[in-house]
């Protein structure tokens, strides 16, 4: 949006560049922390788990840069990258994707809490759907603790990373109305 | 681009989410369908990023080495009168495995016994978890050239880890001996009993399938058995341990939340076929 008094400079491609930054970053910023993710540290189904708060964060407040297919190839990378049954990752991510567009327009005017309470509910029943669906799959019900540790660090992870990406978000937003 | 009137693309963002969640569902079909088509997948991605991945975990290593250090220094003190009252007990071993030694050396040059090969082994680095959510498994990182097979079996410095289950050009998919599809069969040395070893996902692996009579017992020791020509007989794999409920699990030697050098033994089995043949065993190549 221009301000008055300041001519709206043309379209060049440093500017280009700089949106085209923004408009990639939420995407590639989940892939490289699910990359990251992988490497041993001891604690199973991390990946899983840091794969949710960033999704339903963007989801919610930056919905253009998160869209169904953005947020259907992070799933694929997420099943490729843990070997778990494939499209367990994709649908969980894109019904979390589905709730988190529905809830938006009355979560983001709540306060930091309310949002990562509703999260922790998603988290919760995105772990439950992740577990049955793991047990339709393989044809056998896998043990119930993996899922409830995976909703523990999803939820636990939230604050943290929700609090770095609303940093972000506030300073993109800056520098859109700023431009 | 194609220019689309603002409707027709209105409509088109309201589909896309239910399109892609009935995609999801056809990935998943496909994943029963192709199980090979989707390991080549896998493992062309792990290829890809193990690279990257084998960079990342030095500041990882370093860090945990700090801390290993830091937690060695604080244990000192207990560490050290532990590490005497074992040394007292290994030097009365020492003399006995020496004793035996010999004997064994002299009978069997009374019996021209023919010794097993030396089996040939190489190490390979675990660059990051292959797991997820419900599965134990590590990946590797091999050289471009590397001669990792599906099948061969993965010891650290302690014991048995797991076996391959994948393999790419610079990667492989190690399954852990913990993992909910791993059926390791094994010998209590003890009894000579053989039992079946099952992944529950936890730390520690169930034992099922003993023979009446010679149930485990507590602090049994556990090696693995050549009963359908999977495994070499004798690897050590770990002890039996009763839990608190009365299940009969096993402590494994391996250190499996630590692992970070693994040793690939290639014995030349050809060993069981698994329900989908997708690990089967590669025969070894003729030298």
């Amino acid at each position: 949006m221009a301000r008055k008094g300041r001519p709206q400079p043309p379209m060049g491609t440093l500017r280009r560049l700089d949106a085209a930054a923004r408009a990639a970053f939420p995407a590639l910023g989940i892939a490289l922390l699910l990359i990251a993710a992988v490497v041993p540290v001891g604690a199973p189904g991390l990946v899983a788990a840091l794969a949710l708060p960033p999704v339903f964060f963007w989801s919610v407040f930056r919905p253009a840069a998160m869209s169904p297919p953005v947020v259907f190839g992070l799933g694929l990378l997420q099943d490729l990258l843990t070997f778990a049954p494939l499209g367990v990752g994709v649908l969980t991510l894109l019904l979390v994707h589905g709730v988190a567009l529905r809830m938006r327009l009355w979560l983001v005017r709540q306060g930091f809490t309310v949002v990562w309470l509703c999260f922790c509910a998603v988290a919760a029943v995105a772990s439950a759907f992740g577990f049955v669906l793991t047990g339709l799959l393989d044809w056998h019900m896998p043990s119930r603790v993996p899922a409830l540790l995976q909703a523990g660090l999803a939820a636990g992870a939230y604050p943290a990373l929700g609090w770095t990406l609303g940093r972000i978000h506030m300073a993109m937003t800056r520098a859109e109305e700023g431009a | 681009m194609i220019r689309l009137s603002i409707p027709l693309r209105q409509a088109l963002a309201r589909l896309s989410l239910p399109v892609l969640i009935a995609a999801a569902f056809g990935i998943m079909l496909l994943g029963k369908a192709d199980a090979l088509l989707v390991e080549r997948a896998r493992m062309a991605l792990a290829d890809a990023l193990s690279p990257i991945w084998a960079v990342v975990q030095e500041p990882v290593q370093a860090v945990r080495g700090g801390l290993r250090e830091a937690e060695a220094l604080w244990n000192l003190r207990t560490e050290n009168a532990r590490l005497r009252e074992e040394n007292e007990r290994l030097h009365r071993w020492q003399a006995a495995a020496l004793a035996l030694e010999a004997e064994n050396a002299l009978l069997r040059r009374q019996l021209s016994w023919v010794p097993d090969p030396a089996p040939a082994f190489r190490t390979a680095r675990v660059v990051a978890d292959a797991g997820g959510t419900y599965a134990r498994a590590v990946l590797l990182g091999a050289g471009p050239n590397h001669a990792v097979r599906k099948g061969q079996v993965a010891l650290d410095e302690r014991g048995f880890v797991g076996r391959v289950t994948e393999v790419g050009n610079r990667s492989a998919r190690v399954l852990l001996a913990t993992d909910m599809n791993s059926r390791i069969p094994v010998v209590l040395e003890g009894s000579r009993a053989r039992a079946i070893m099952v992944g529950t996902n936890g730390s520690r692996p169930r034992l099922q399938h003993w023979p009446e009579g010679t149930p485990p017992r507590d602090g049994d020791r556990v090696v693995s058995s050549a009963e359908a020509g999977a495994f070499p007989a004798g690897l050590p794999v770990g002890t039996v341990r009763i839990s608190e409920g009365g299940g009969v699990e096993v402590e494994l030697f391996a250190q499996l939340d630590r692992l970070d050098v693994l040793r690939l033994f290639d014995f030349g089995l050809s060993g069981i076929l698994p329900p989908e043949a997708v690990a089967r065993p590669e025969p070894r190549a003729r030298r």
